[in-house]
């Protein structure tokens, strides 16, 4: 059973799904984070964004644990996570899913394998054949081919290769879903198809996503709010309107430069 | 709350299975196996008293419904949600490739091998061709010539090899002489170490384990460090630019090792020579001096001519295997470590290779 010093899950936790205050982190002499707060609530899709170098992936690993912050405290379900070890923490990772940037996907196991390998390791008791099951709905679920669960990941496209690190990401039906720039390299219609299935998947399954994203699309067709890293910290939470409201050069330029107006326009245009 | 069901027989015999507890991934324990001895004769699921429900619950419910035509009855909205979701997702797949006949399997192995191998044959002649024009073309216009990248080759494969290469042929040369001391003095003519050791290794053994080596070293960073530039399109920019890759990358690495392995392969066997002389004063009490002037008498000078002789060509299939590797390589990381791999070992199998033809070829022209 549970050792004692796991940190049990409290199903009836209603606070902010990631708690993030006073982070700090720095390599060396250059400091990516000073003083650094974030809330993600319950049910929605934030978009995270910010220049070059502001620290979106440091951010996103310093929540998953991958990442060991200078000083800060991280709660997730209203946990705390930062300092624990693994063993601790392993009731909590079976709560979210992360995607990487390029999906890092296992390479010698196929896209079905891969999604049966989080399952193996937090349910081994699960019954074999309604594990591949569970893989092969997860697979379809993720919007890939029926064709492609046999594959390996060196024979699909970038597209389906995200596709198949969110069935991934999805194994264990998590409440939270990390996203590293899920869009990053994708055509726009793939690009497009993406922030469909992301939005599909939130409202079917009533995830809380963390996106970290550079698309302007992604940021206008599905995230209820985007929270922008600047100077070090959050500087700003709120809908992109009530961003747009704010007198920051950054978002200024960043929302009203050509690419954003363009996005903005496209998006007033589809609805 | 950890999912359970009960099942309730009506006098016409229709079963209603009545779940409970959450249907989740987390509490579902074996309810998966359990449903599955149910059988067919389950007419109505019902749902209405469970808790938490996620998608693998909902797959269960589907899929239960699917397999004995039963209907889901008391699901709310989020269920009937995630249950459409799961029925949309539900089609035939597989988990790994359809597994060929083993006969087969062994069958195309086999021809793929031979195929690799020719077509790795006549690339590699192909690409000594090219080496070839390419340093025709640099002849002609000796001012091309990159002596900056040569002579750094030269620093890479020749000087920073003399450490590791003198320590192995060092030790090479005292198990020579160790192993033909202890087998020669069974017949009282442990004097003939001398020969052993002096012929082994000027002929042989010095080039032989140099190469082998400067394989290992040299050859493997020839196929990573292209096979790299190739995997970020350097070489691409190069071409574009107007830089041959061939006369850039590939000619000054032919040139360091087809200079560097004479030398090397010299040293190696001196320094195999000194081991050896070492261990017949400790072992067979015969002074340096005496070994030295015999090593003169007994190792004829074509002896140093043979190595000298097969050195370069060694180099050269060094080369020509490390860069030829490091241009194929396309896709992905996994691909230059497949390629490097592949380098080394060709490498060394055309050393071995040509290395027998030699023998044969030098005792014919009586240089034995």
């Amino acid at each position: 059973m549970l050792d004692s010093q796991t940190i049990v899950y409290d199903p009836d936790y209603e606070g902010p799904v990631i708690s993030v205050q006073g982070l700090r982190n720095s390599f060396g002499d250059q400091v990516v984070h000073d003083n650094l707060d974030l809330d993600v609530r319950r049910g929605e899709i934030l978009g995270v964004v910010g220049g070059s170098g502001t620290g979106k992936s440091v951010l996103m690993r310093s929540i998953i644990g991958l990442q060991t912050p200078n000083e800060g405290e991280v709660s997730v379900f209203g946990q705390q996570i930062l300092g624990e070890s693994d063993a601790a923490t392993i009731e909590m990772r079976k709560r979210w899913g992360v995607l990487f940037q390029g999906g890092a996907l296992f390479s010698t196991l196929t896209v079905a394998e891969n999604v049966m390998v989080p399952i193996r390791e937090f349910y081994p008791e699960m019954d074999r054949d309604f594990r591949r099951e569970v893989a092969k709905y997860k697979v379809c679920l993720s919007g890939l081919p029926p064709d492609a669960a046999p594959k390996y990941p060196s024979e699909l496209s970038g597209g389906m290769r995200k596709r198949a690190g969110i069935a991934r990401a999805l194994a264990l039906d998590p409440e939270l879903l990390f996203l590293d720039e899920p869009t990053a390299g994708l055509d726009p219609i793939g690009a497009a198809a993406f922030d469909n299935l992301t939005k599909e998947l939130q409202q079917t399954m009533g995830l809380t996503v963390f996106l970290i994203t550079h698309d302007l699309d992604t940021l206008y067709a599905i995230c209820d709010r985007v929270a922008v890293l600047a100077d070090q910290r959050v500087i700003a939470v709120g809908t992109i309107d009530e961003l747009l409201a704010l007198d920051h050069p950054w978002i200024q330029e960043y929302f009203n430069g050509p690419r954003g107006r363009m996005a903005s326009a496209g998006k007033k245009v589809i609805g | 709350m950890p999912s359970d069901f009960v099942e309730e027989t009506t006098e016409e015999g229709a079963v209603t299975l009545r779940f409970s507890g959450d249907l989740s991934i987390a509490s579902m324990g074996d309810l998966p196996e359990r449903l599955r001895e149910c059988g067919d004769a389950v007419q109505r699921l019902d749902i209405s008293g469970t808790g938490y429900v996620d998608t693998v619950g909902a797959w269960l419910i589907h899929r239960t419904a699917r397999d004995s035509g039963a209907e889901i009855i008391g699901a709310d909205d989020d269920a009937q949600r995630l249950i459409a979701a799961v029925a949309g997702a539900d089609q035939a797949t597989d988990i790994r490739p359809d597994a060929p006949n083993p006969v087969v399997r062994v069958l195309n192995e086999v021809g793929e091998a031979t195929v690799i191998a020719f077509t790795t044959l006549a690339g590699l002649t192909g690409f000594f061709g090219a080496i070839i024009v390419g340093f025709g073309r640099l002849m002609l216009h000796p001012g091309r010539i990159r002596w900056n990248a040569v002579i750094a080759r030269f620093d890479v494969v020749g000087v920073r090899a003399l450490g590791i290469i003198g320590l192995m042929s060092f030790l090479i040369g005292l198990v020579i002489a160790q192993q033909g001391a202890v087998q020669l003095r069974q017949f009282g003519a442990e004097v003939f170490t001398v020969n052993l050791v002096g012929r082994l290794t000027m002929r042989e053994l010095g080039v032989l384990m140099t190469a082998i080596m400067v394989a290992g070293r040299s050859g493997s960073a020839f196929a990573a460090q292209i096979g790299t530039m190739k995997l970020t399109e350097e070489i691409d920019a190069m071409r574009t630019i107007g830089v041959s890759p061939v006369e850039a990358l590939v000619l000054p690495r032919f040139i360091a090792a087809v200079t560097m392995l004479p030398l090397l392969g010299f040293y190696a066997s001196i320094v195999a020579i000194i081991g050896g002389g070492l261990l017949s004063w400790v072992e067979l009490d015969i002074p340096p001096a005496t070994f030295f002037s015999r090593i003169r008498e007994v190792v004829p000078l074509t002896d140093v001519y043979v190595g000298l002789v097969k050195a370069p060509v060694f180099g050269a299939i060094i080369a020509i295997t490390g860069c030829y590797q490091g241009m194929q390589v396309k896709g992905n990381a996994e691909d230059v470590g497949k390629r490097t791999t592949a380098a080394v070992v060709q490498a060394i199998f055309l050393v071995i290779v040509l290395d027998a033809f030699f023998a044969v070829f030098f005792t014919w022209i009586g240089w034995d």
